[in-house]
């Protein structure tokens, strides 16, 4: 229970640093960028909306920085955070919010398979340590999580999309396509996640086999291994249930700390692909000198990323019980 | 550190609360002279270790001799655009008449100065922070652990987004300045569980009782046992800045008029290199920067084998452990 506390006080002070930072960001910036945006916005947008954006860039406030501090605390809780240059006159949060779902499913998805996937071969590979297996794939997939995620996604369009003719080059769903839950909007989207999926999985598989392989060769020299086949258990059930499952934690750990890199690697992916997720708007908000939409975004995927973590730290103590007794 | 630490989302072993920590067997053992010279013949027979080195050598040689080693000027635009690969251009000219093969040898030197550059100075920032947080333990460990943790967790990528954002087209120096100073966070992590876990070993202690100054045990007595994490955090980084700062180029946030591989990517996705039948203008960079990452990561890959014993390739080893005896282990394996 300490530990869970602990953790979620960690979550909080993350927060704070992540929301303190956006708020610093704009006014530490040389020249204050946001002016020009807040230029467009002049006499277009008005109430509430412009007082959040004012707020957020400490444009036109009369209010001293510290209570135009306090403010945006409560604009962000309260998810106001003005008007979207890029959508405009939508404002930013509806905006994000349609973003969202995109990107949990694409990242969400593909990190679990990855997860999976490359913690089963890591631990076959380490079992059969030195066999067919174990020289192959580790050392392929070293190679090509050195692979930049975008340079993977453009491969794939090429030969896949271009050459091939297999899947969509881009986009989430297809142009003509009604948005809706009947089946055929959901073969399309499956279809259009196929490509940005192979690639995150394909660059993120990498660290999930090598941490399980080396962890399960450390394993494997332990005493309770050693026993476990001495007392003649089946193979199997010394590799599920002995190494395995010992072996399991620290890549359950490296899952919340590969989230940030993944989530990182989908910004790009999302942006070869035209994938309508954060990422996608993100760079879309860069361009068009949003930086309303550019912030709440780079929040949104830090609180998004901060869950995930304390999500799977509540995981690890619930797994280990060696966690919940330290400190 | 495996070869994703570093981006946001350093995987490597963590302990419970998601930071790093020793490997079992230690990365980084003491490290006498007298072992030095087998540590590098040990480099030296790993094969990942000299494909790599290999590698390093061959994008070193491009990036400091490019005018001697490129047919053309990279940046002039004096060829027909977009032709195939012939003898005149092996890979092309990109839609600008540029020579693709002279952009991609002059591109080099950018990659390897930001890879070298980011390390060293993500390296420097997390052995200062790493070392003064277990050196001087209390509150001040608690202060830079604390800040450490914080931006370990926080994606960089984004927020180097947004600050690239505001920049405007960024520099190298920009580029280098900001991947610096937030990648050192896993780095400073695993260094200071290291100086934890030797906190309290006899020589130190010896080195306390004879009166040593602070800055004497930390540069002479901690920092020399701390080479291979170091080395390991420098990689680390080091491919962590080729890929972002060609990702951020990528995306055309980079200054477009620099020479890089990733300037390069930038102006063949606006053209749209991939459909308008110029693909290798739009690959061979990425081809590149996944090279150079390779290298880097091969190195790494290796120096943690080299020396972390427990990780090495098992064929000798086990042949030789049949000979003396067929261990019931080596049975199972077979």
């Amino acid at each position: 229970m300490r530990f869970v506390l602990r953790r979620l006080g960690f979550f909080v002070v993350t927060l704070w640093a992540a929301i303190s930072l956006n708020f610093l960001l704009p006014r530490l910036m040389p020249g204050n960028p946001a002016l020009a945006m807040m230029a467009q916005f002049r006499g277009r947008v008005n109430g509430q909306a412009l007082k959040a954006l004012e707020i957020a860039f400490g444009v036109n406030t009369h209010q001293s920085t510290l209570s135009a501090y306090f403010s945006y605390f409560g604009d962000v809780f309260t998810g106001h955070f003005g008007i979207s240059l890029t959508f405009f006159p939508d404002p930013v949060s509806r905006e994000v919010l349609q973003a969202l779902p995109w990107t949990l499913g694409l990242v969400g998805v593909t990190t679990v398979l990855a997860f999976l996937l490359g913690t089963l071969i890591g631990l076959v590979s380490g079992w059969r340590r030195g066999g067919k297996l174990d020289s192959i794939l580790p050392p392929v997939f070293v190679v090509t999580s050195a692979f930049p995620y975008f340079w993977v996604g453009l491969v794939a369009v090429w030969v896949f999309a271009y050459k091939l003719n297999w899947f969509p080059e881009n986009g989430g769903y297809g142009v003509t396509d009604q948005i809706g839950l009947d089946w055929h909007f959901v073969g399309d989207v499956l279809e259009h996640s196929v490509l940005p999926a192979a690639t995150l999985l394909v660059t993120a598989i990498g660290a999930w086999i090598l941490t399980m392989r080396n962890t399960v060769i450390t394993v494997l020299a332990e005493d309770y291994v050693r026993m476990a086949r001495a007392k003649g258990l089946k193979q199997w059930t010394v590799m599920w249930g002995y190494a395995g499952r010992n072996a399991i934690l620290p890549n359950l750990t490296g899952f919340a700390m590969s989230l940030g890199f993944v989530v990182s690697g989908a910004i790009l992916v999302e942006y070869v692909f035209n994938y309508p997720g954060v990422g996608w708007m993100l760079l879309q908000a860069v361009e068009n000198e949003d930086y309303g939409l550019m912030q709440a975004l780079f929040l949104l995927i830090t609180v998004a990323v901060l869950v995930a973590i304390l999500f799977s730290d509540i995981l690890t103590a619930v797994l280990d019980p060696r966690t919940r007794e330290l400190r | 550190m495996t070869t994703l630490s570093g981006a946001g989302g350093a995987v490597g072993p963590v302990d419970v609360a998601g930071r790093p920590v020793d490997r079992p067997g230690g990365p980084s053992a003491p490290l006498p002279r007298r072992r030095r010279a087998k540590f590098l013949r040990a480099v030296s027979h790993n094969r990942k270790a000299t494909a790599g080195a290999l590698l390093l050598a061959f994008f070193l040689v491009l990036a400091i001799f490019p005018g001697e080693i490129a047919p053309y000027n990279g940046q002039a635009e004096i060829f027909q655009p977009a032709l195939g690969p012939s003898s005149a251009h092996w890979f092309g000219t990109t839609a600008y008449g540029q020579d693709i093969l002279s952009q991609l040898i002059w591109g080099t030197r950018q990659s390897l100065i930001i890879a070298f550059a980011v390390g060293a100075l993500a390296t420097a920032v997390s052995v200062v922070v790493g070392v003064s947080a277990a050196y001087l333990r209390g509150a001040w460990d608690g202060v830079l652990s604390l800040f450490t943790d914080v931006l370990l967790v926080i994606p960089i990528f984004p927020l180097i987004i947004v600050i690239a954002a505001y920049l405007k087209n960024a520099g190298t120096v920009v580029i280098i300045i900001v991947l610096g100073a937030l990648g050192w966070s896993y780095g400073a992590r695993q260094l200071r569980s290291q100086v934890l876990s030797m906190r309290d070993r006899e020589f130190l202690e010896a080195a306390r009782v004879r009166g040593e100054r602070r800055g004497y045990i930390i540069a002479v007595e901690i920092l020399p046992t701390l080479t291979s994490l170091i080395v390991a955090s420098f990689l680390g980084t080091a491919v962590y800045a080729v890929l972002t700062a060609a990702g951020l180029q990528f995306v055309g946030l980079g200054d477009p008029n620099l020479q890089s591989w990733g300037t390069m990517l930038y102006w063949a996705e606006n053209n749209e290199a991939l459909g308008a039948g110029m693909p290798l203008w739009a690959l061979l960079p990425g081809v590149c920067v996944a090279l150079l990452g390779a290298a880097l990561a091969l190195l790494n890959y290796a120096f943690d084998e080299v020396s972390n014993p427990a990780l090495r390739p098992v064929r000798i080893r086990a042949r030789k452990a049949e000979k003396l005896t067929p261990t019931p282990q080596r049975a199972v394996d077979a």
